[in-house]
């Protein structure tokens, strides 16, 4: 049931992947990648790790990709834009980047073709082995071996944070020094 | 074969029961809004149509219903059409694991507030999705509010919510309402539960955050353009975003289905009431803040709030061991 569930949830992920690379419109390649998002939601999902599951709905698709969607809706023109996605898109100029995707799909096939003989995994019965990784688990290992990680990720996140108020900061400007706390969107 | 019964009550009955209970819940309340709002503003409400006016929702009904189904011929139809689907599915979704009684719960999540946390931050979609398919300037501008108000307080929504978490130690809701029975988490938690609350009104973005809607300002925000029963959908996903929150705060904070004498089902429907009250009064009582004002407030008061009531409840939880 797990192995279904698992190629249906795949191969959403790689048809919407493929449309979020050839959709004309913008807005919806990038409703396309949400899709995808979700599609690897339900995969990590499906090999027994919840919190990594809620974790790429939470933040990504939730976060990452509401922006994203935010930036390209103020600066999408409707037809005008439409035109102009349509004139850059070229297969001609995608033709390496397909080749290269079509490397990676055979070595995916292959190595799920492996899996697909139990044998080759000892004494496991389906496709995979499945133990759910609890939050608490996590949390130990997180705090434990890879606390050191944890800690450059957060002075790595706390630095571009700072970086992008730097950038968002308003130069001081004597002609418009009244223009204070007028920041109506 | 009292097993087979078991489970088809378990499996379809109480969702399906559930189900049709809420959304009826989420239709009628929009009658009690306003029969409420007009009591606490001196008038009467719609007390016409039936005893009390309670089949007003009915007229209401058949009145959307048979309305022209208009998609503006300038909108990005599919999404036009996606858009008020998506906040009906993720409001229904987000009660299947609520517990409303002991037993009475669709979904037995062990991580039921992840859950929880990704469908909310998954029903901004539907708000965005219908400003920028609307294709219209004020429908955008609402999209653009909704979409930084929404992410905002969302942040402090999970923040307040990992308090929860420390003290109750799991992340299932079921567990959280039976470490509760000693002792309400509104008590152990009162700072969290009043952050809660804020981003709670701001992501089911009611008055006074309605932002996205602001009537006087952006004429009716991200659903400008829309009419019929795709407005209708909007409308009763609103509500049932407030049904929604009111049930969370009361699993929280408010113990859930537990309370002396009465049946728990009737303790739960008794507290979640309460709280779509309170919603109701919010909005008779306090004004629109501006839309700066709502994004400073959450960010300069009530993160550093949300961090601080954190790490206290942590080293609380932490202080016996050490």
């Amino acid at each position: 049931m797990i192995e279904v569930l698992f190629f249906i949830a795949a191969a959403v992920a790689l048809i919407s992947a493929a449309m979020t690379v050839t959709a004309h419109n913008a807005v919806h390649g990038l409703l396309y990648l949400v899709v995808t998002m979700l599609a690897i939601s339900l995969i990590f999902f499906l090999l027994g790790s919840p919190f990594a599951a809620a974790l790429q709905v939470i933040v990504y698709a939730g976060a990452i990709m509401v922006l994203f969607i935010f930036v390209t809706m103020m600066l999408h023109q409707g037809e005008k834009s439409l035109l102009e996605e349509k004139q850059l898109f070229q297969i001609s100029g995608s033709i390496g980047a397909f080749l290269l995707s079509a490397v990676l799909l055979v070595e995916l096939v292959y190595v799920l073709a492996g899996f697909a003989s139990p044998q080759l995994i000892n004494g496991s019965e389906g496709y995979f082995t499945i133990q759910t990784i609890t939050v608490k688990e996590l949390g130990i290992q997180l705090y434990g071996p890879y606390q050191l990680l944890v800690v450059i990720a957060a002075m790595m996140l706390l630095s571009a944070l700072i970086s992008a108020i730097h950038i968002a900061r308003r130069q001081k400007n004597p002609m418009q020094a009244d223009e204070e706390g007028d920041q109506t969107l | 074969m009292s097993d087979f019964l078991g489970d088809i009550t378990g499996d379809f009955i109480i969702p399906i029961v559930i189900l049709v209970a809420l959304l009826l819940a989420g239709a009628w309340s929009t009658w009690l809004e306003r029969r409420i709002l007009a009591w606490w503003q001196d008038r009467l409400g719609p007390n016409r149509v039936g005893p009390f006016g309670l089949l007003q929702v009915v007229a209401d009904m058949i009145k959307i219903f048979t309305k022209e189904d208009w998609i503006p011929p300038f909108a990005d139809k599919v999404l036009f059409v996606i858009a008020p689907m998506i906040v009906m599915i993720m409001m229904m979704l987000g009660f299947a694991i609520i517990p409303f009684a002991p037993g009475i719960q669709i979904a037995h999540f062990d991580n039921g507030l992840l859950f929880l946390l990704a469908i909310s931050s998954l029903s901004v979609y539907s708000i965005m999705l219908a400003g920028f398919s609307s294709n219209s300037k004020y429908a955008l501008l609402g999209a653009m509010r909704t979409a930084a108000q929404m992410l905002s307080y969302e942040v402090f929504m999970g923040l307040a919510i990992m308090g929860i978490v420390i003290v109750a130690d799991s992340f299932s809701l079921s567990k959280i309402v039976e470490a509760q029975a000693d002792m309400w988490f509104i008590i152990a938690q009162p700072l969290g539960f009043f952050l809660f609350l804020f981003a709670g009104i701001a992501e089911s973005h009611r008055a006074p955050f309605d932002l996205p809607e602001a009537e006087t300002e952006i004429v009716a925000g991200f659903h400008t353009e829309y009419a019929s029963m795709k407005f209708g959908m909007f409308f009763i996903g609103e509500y049932l975003g407030v049904i929604l929150i009111s049930a969370l705060i009361t699993t929280l904070y408010f113990g859930g289905w537990q309370g002396p004498w009465l049946p728990p089902l009737l303790w739960f429907i008794l507290k979640t009431s309460f709280f779509v009250l309170f919603f109701i009064l919010l909005r008779a009582a306090i004004p629109r803040p501006r839309y700066d004002q709502l994004m400073a407030f959450g960010w300069y008061i009530l993160l550093p709030l949300a961090l601080l009531n954190l790490l206290v409840t942590a080293a609380w939880q932490l202080a016996p061991t050490l």
